[in-house]
């Protein structure tokens, strides 16, 4: 379904991507697992457009998404939920959810996603007239999810949607990402929470200073040795 | 009980806020392209006189309708301004925002020349557009002349149909997501590029507006009648905090007022200084205007 091939990336004279290729199956939860600043935000940001790669591909259902304006990859079924959830502050929740929907014109089936949306958040229906900006983080997390829900995508991208959130929260999060699969996307998964990315994931890869260093079954990621050492903590 | 309070000062309050409301209609243009794309407009001021030029053509050259003049003017505004961003600011989207100021003052420059070359350097004297008579009132002690009366009314419909459109049509709210964020826009489908085009369109077309309403009341029309207008509704856009639509309409009309009463009680030489100077105690005592939110600098 999305298939990245020798992707290399720069920022200036600063490699960050270092010729990455991988692979997202219909259906799957990948995990790209890595330190902080081993590349895993700038991966997905060339994935939706947001940086454009010095080399490499980026092919989704076949398409070369290197060659379509940013705006216009949501349309294709691409949702991106961005690391630090960036939902629009000065917009209520339901605004917000809106523009999630911005490039779908069927006003019922907006209507109709929106109550899905509502249904699998319903803190986000209890506070759909309140500004973004003074939501909890968790909520806002919530938001971004439910946001990048609105395009109705086949595939959705997750740049640690864990972050900075309580325990109880990350288990939410992670049980909601299993849930949103379930129901048929497919989704790609940014986490330094290793141990939680791993233990929903299908598949993994181990990133390293815009290197894949590992990849496999996540199961057997979690037995690996060098991975216990480096990622989880044990 | 009108009796006791003194007529002039009423008559200059009401011509502060008339001047006033011509520089908030110009001040939404520098605050929503800086709110928008982050960049100071500086020849913004200059489409104003083109506009000057355009109904004055129209209106005395030709000898139309004025009011056919004002619409030409803001379609031929509108497509300026487009024009402007198309060539002179999207190359530059990635550029310092130095190379950017630079270049807005050289579009600032060009157009001042180009106009002095077709109207040549005397200045016209613009015929008022709007027809409304004066009002009298208290016994014609107080006066209130037509381009008030059309101005201030004029200036709230504006600033209300525009608070409306922002926060009511999807390319208002695509506007505001802009302006919060690109990138997450760009993650929802927004075509920043058309709707940073958008904003520039509007801000002519009211830039249009403004010049039929300042000219009527002002009537020197030259090369540089656009420059000081320009620069005093950008100060009003900073008083009243960048970015913001109801602080440009409180900072022109705070500036319009101030301006006013300055030239007619303490020095007509000093009440653009004094104006000046009021801005740099607002800003030393709130950096960011007076509606403005904290700048979010992104890391
Ligand atoms: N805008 C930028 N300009 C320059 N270097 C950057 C920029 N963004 C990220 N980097 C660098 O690229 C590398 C990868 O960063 P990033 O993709 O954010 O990593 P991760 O998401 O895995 O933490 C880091 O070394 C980081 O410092
Ligand atoms: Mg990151």
């Amino acid at each position: 379904m999305l298939e990245v091939r020798d992707l290399q990336v720069y920022y200036g004279v600063i490699q960050a991507i270092k010729g990455v290729s991988f692979n997202v199956d219909e259906g799957e939860i990948i995990a790209l697992i890595g330190a902080n600043g081993a590349g895993k935000t700038t991966i997905l940001q060339t994935i939706t457009g947001l940086i454009s790669p010095k080399q490499g591909e980026v092919l989704y259902n076949g398409v070369d998404l290197k060659k379509l304006p940013a705006h216009k990859i949501v349309s294709m079924g691409l949702a991106h939920v961005p690391e630090g959830r960036r939902v629009f502050s000065q917009l209520t929740v339901y605004e917000n959810l809106l523009m999630g929907a911005y490039t779908r014109k069927d006003k019922d089936e907006i209507e109709e996603t929106l109550q899905h949306v509502f249904k699998r958040f319903p803190r986000l229906e209890e506070r759909r007239g309140q500004l973004a900006g003074t939501l909890s983080g968790g909520e806002q997390q919530m938001l971004a999810m439910g946001r990048a829900l609105m395009s109705k995508p086949k595939i959705i991208l997750m740049d640690e949607p864990s972050m900075g959130l309580s325990p109880i929260l990350v288990e939410e999060v992670f049980d909601i990402i299993k849930s949103i699969n379930k129901s048929g996307t497919t989704v790609l998964l940014v986490e330094q929470n290793a141990k939680k990315a791993l233990s929903i994931a299908n598949r993994a890869y181990v990133l390293e200073t815009g290197n894949i260093v590992l990849e496999g079954a996540a199961e057997s990621l979690m037995n690996n040795e060098s991975v216990k050492k480096a990622y989880l903590g044990e | 009980m009108l009796a006791g309070v003194d007529m002039s000062f009423i008559t200059y309050l009401l011509n502060g806020i008339s001047l006033g409301s011509v520089y908030s209609i110009i001040a939404l243009g520098y605050t929503m392209v800086y709110g928008i794309a982050k960049m100071l407009n500086f020849a913004h001021g200059d489409v104003i006189m083109v506009g000057g030029y355009i109904i004055f053509t129209i209106m005395s050259t030709l000898g139309l309708n004025p009011i056919l003049g004002v619409l030409i003017a803001i379609i031929l505004c509108t497509l300026l301004g487009m024009t402007i961003e198309r060539i002179a600011y999207k190359p530059l989207r990635r550029a310092p925002s130095l190379a950017v100021l630079i270049t807005a003052i050289g579009v600032s420059y060009l157009l001042q020349n180009l106009a002095l070359l077709i109207f040549g350097a005397e200045a016209k004297s613009f015929t008022s557009v709007i027809p409304v008579k004066p009002l009298s009132l208290a016994g014609g002690r107080l006066s209130i002349s037509g381009e008030t009366l059309v101005t201030i009314p004029l200036c709230i419909l504006i600033m209300t149909s525009l608070t409306i459109f922002i926060k009511k049509s999807k390319i208002g709210r695509g506007m505001v997501a802009v302006s919060e964020d690109k990138d997450a826009a760009v993650l929802m489908g927004i075509n920043v590029n058309k709707t940073i085009a958008i904003t520039f369109a509007i801000g002519s077309a009211l830039a249009a507006v403004a010049s039929a309403l300042m000219f009527s009341t002002y009537t020197n029309l030259s090369s540089t009648s656009g420059a000081m207008p320009g620069i005093k509704a950008f100060v009003a856009a900073v008083f009243g905090g960048i970015g913001s639509i109801p602080g440009a309409m409180i900072g022109g009309i705070l500036l319009g007022v101030i301006e006013i009463l300055s030239r007619a009680y303490i020095s007509t030489q000093l009440a653009d200084a004094i104006v000046f100077l009021i801005l740099i105690i607002v800003l030393l005592v709130k950096p960011t205007g007076i509606l403005g939110k904290k700048i979010q600098e992104k890391v």
